[in-house]
This record gives structure tokens, sequence and C-alpha cells, in this order.
């Protein structure tokens, strides 16, 4: 029995430090991965003649004006020029729209399902990819700005459990890496706070563009986790969490990433 | 599926006559190599860039030969001397019948 409430006073003890830890953190000094990268690297993603997700943004601002088969409809129908309507809105994302948390690429598909009568987007598409960079990139410059509201309380709380959530056969959470453990070496490189400030991102390992769920997934696998699903409610309340994390943290869309 | 006819070159629009100048030229393209294999085992076929060249006013000032190992999107950065006013213009070809060609105008003073 004492054994007992020992173990409890140390499960309570150590519940509230990991609660606490995500406000130490945030009173660090955010870092953006981009301040870990090479010269050649950063060259690549802040000119626009060398960064190579500009391809993409140029299909995203055709995809934002081409009206739908269905009902003639395209982005621009109703939002008009991304340019000045879309200024600011990724770092809003992800949200509660109608009581559902919509990251950016499920909004996407939403407007295009609902409204332009359009079949939906696969995630990693080209096309979803292009449009979600066309819409990021607005913000280019803009700091994060998503806030706890009473609307995303519980998912919020979810996606920091997932966080610090010990997964996989590697028995290890997103925070042992990238909060206890960021700007440590893993192999040759420096371990990143883990911000989502610059998706999608054109990664060179990738050699193509690529969303921040398609990073998540990465780093599930790499502790050996069951990959949440791309689109799935746990992947947008952990992108979620993220987001509120690096609240504060200008958005670098579309970023270039080794 | 990232195989468009898309390009980018950057060339200064205006240089002295003499003087060395920077010329970039960057392709969207997958480069696939050939080498890989989709999840039933099938090989992916290869589908790449093969020639990449330069004319100035016509003259060839720049070729080269892409392979296998080239990464996706290539980006060719190389330096010439601006020799005359005119059109540079650049042609990427590749397997599958794959073409595109960019242009961009210089003035030389």
């Amino acid at each position: 029995m004492m054994k007992l409430q020992f173990l409890l006073a140390y499960c309570l003890i150590f519940s509230t430090s990991l609660v606490l830890s995500a406000t130490d953190a945030h009173q660090k000094k955010l870092q953006s991965s981009y301040d870990l990268m090479s010269n050649e690297n950063k060259a690549m993603q802040d000119d626009p003649s060398l960064n190579p997700a500009m391809f993409w943004l140029g299909d995203g601002e055709t995809l934002w004006n081409q009206p739908s088969a269905k009902n003639n409809q395209s982005c621009s129908s109703c939002h008009g020029d991304a340019k000045k309507s879309m200024r600011g809105t990724a770092t809003v994302f992800p949200k509660m729209i109608k009581g559902k948390l919509q990251t950016l690429e499920s909004q996407i598909n939403q407007c295009r399902v609902n409204l332009q009568g359009n079949p939906a987007l696969a995630y990693e598409s080209k096309e979803l990819l292009s449009l979600t960079a066309w819409v990021a990139y607005q913000s280019k410059g803009i700091p994060i700005a998503v806030k706890k509201t009473l609307e995303n309380k519980v998912a919020l709380q979810k996606g920091r459990q997932s966080f610090y959530e010990r997964i996989g056969q590697l028995n290890l959470s997103c925070a042992q890496c990238h909060e206890d453990r960021a700007g440590l070496k893993l192999g040759g490189s420096t371990i990143p706070q883990g911000h989502p400030n610059a998706y999608p991102i054109y990664r060179l390992e990738w050699q193509t563009l690529g969303s921040l769920q398609r990073r998540l997934r990465n780093c599930m696998s790499g502790v050996r986790a069951q990959q949440y699903e791309y689109g799935s409610p746990e992947m947008a309340q952990l992108e979620l969490f993220l987001a509120w994390r690096a609240r504060g943290l200008p958005l670098e869309s579309p970023g270039v990433r080794p | 599926m990232s195989k468009t006819s898309r390009t980018s070159v950057t060339v200064p629009p205006r240089a002295q006559r003499g003087s060395i100048i920077e010329i970039r030229a960057i392709a969207q393209h997958d480069m696939e190599s050939g080498f890989r294999y989709t999840d039933g085992g099938k090989i992916i076929p290869r589908d790449i860039i093969r020639v990449f060249t330069c004319t100035y006013n016509n003259v060839e000032i720049f070729k080269a030969d892409f392979y296998s190992g080239i990464g996706a999107n290539p980006l060719v950065i190389f330096t010439t001397i601006a020799t005359e006013t005119g059109t540079l213009e650049f042609r990427w070809i590749g397997d599958h019948s794959y073409e595109a060609v960019n242009q961009a105008n210089i003035t030389v003073v």
C-alpha cells in the first residue's frame, strides 16, 4: 500500500513536470531549424531563383484560379486574390471550423468538395501541396498566431498528450528529442526544436515538396511506431499542439530543408 | 507526378561588355532514376532529362549531359562572358519526348 502511494505520488509529480515543460520550453528562445542549416541551404530557401518550391507555387496559383468543372467555382470566386485574402491565414491553422479541427490541407479539401463539387485531393498529391504552399506562402514572415481557446482546448490537450507520450519500439516521445535534447546531436545532425513554421517544405532528401504530416510520419517510423494516418484527427491535434508551441515564430513557407 | 515544362532561368538583364555573368537554370522534373521499384516489385522506368543546352544568339555556349545520378529538379549554375546584346535560349531534352525551352534577354553596354 505504502509502495502504491509512493508510486502514485511519483506519477503525479512526473505528470505535472511534463505539463510544465511545455511552458518552460516556450520561455527558452524559439529557434527555427533554418538557423541550423548550411549557408548554401539557407540561400536556396531565401533566393526564389534557387528555391525549387517556387514551381509548386506557380502550380498553386494556377489551381487557385481554375474553375471547377462541376459548378464553375474556383478558389478565387469566393476568396478573390490570395495575395490579399490569404495573408496571415496559415498562421492560425489548424483551426476549429464548425466544431471540427481543420488543418490547412483538410480545409482546402473541404472547400473543394463542398463548394466546388470536386473530389478531394489526396494527401501528398502535387495539387494539394501546390495549393497549400500557395496559401501558406501568403503568410511568409508573419508569426504563428494559434491561441488556446475554449473551442480547441480538448484537441490541444490531446495533441499535447501525443507529443509527450512514449511511442514505438524505441519507446521515445517527440519531447525527448525535440525538447529535452534539442540542440544536441543525432548522428551527424543537430536535433531541431521541431517547429512547424516552414511547411510545406522542399526537403532535399525527398527531392520534392512535402507536408508536415509526411514529416511527422517520418519521425513515427523512425521510432518504429505505428504512424498516424494522413488527415486523421490525431494528426490534426498534434499539428495544433505544435503550432501553438511555436506561436510567435514567423512562417517561412515554402522552406527548404536538407 | 512532378514533370512539367516549368523552368526558371536567372540572367542579369544588363551587363558590361567583356564581364563575367552568372546564369542559373532550374527545371521541374522528377529525374526518375530507373533503379527504383514499386511496392509490388515492378521496376519504375527511367524518366530523366538527358541533355541541357544553352545558346547565346544561336551560338552554343554551354551543354551538359544528365544521367540517373542527378537529383530531381536539377539546378545548373554556370558563367559566360557578356559579348553582345541578345537572347539566351535554354533547352532541356529528356526521356519520353520531354522538352522544355526558356529564354532570357540581355543588354550588353
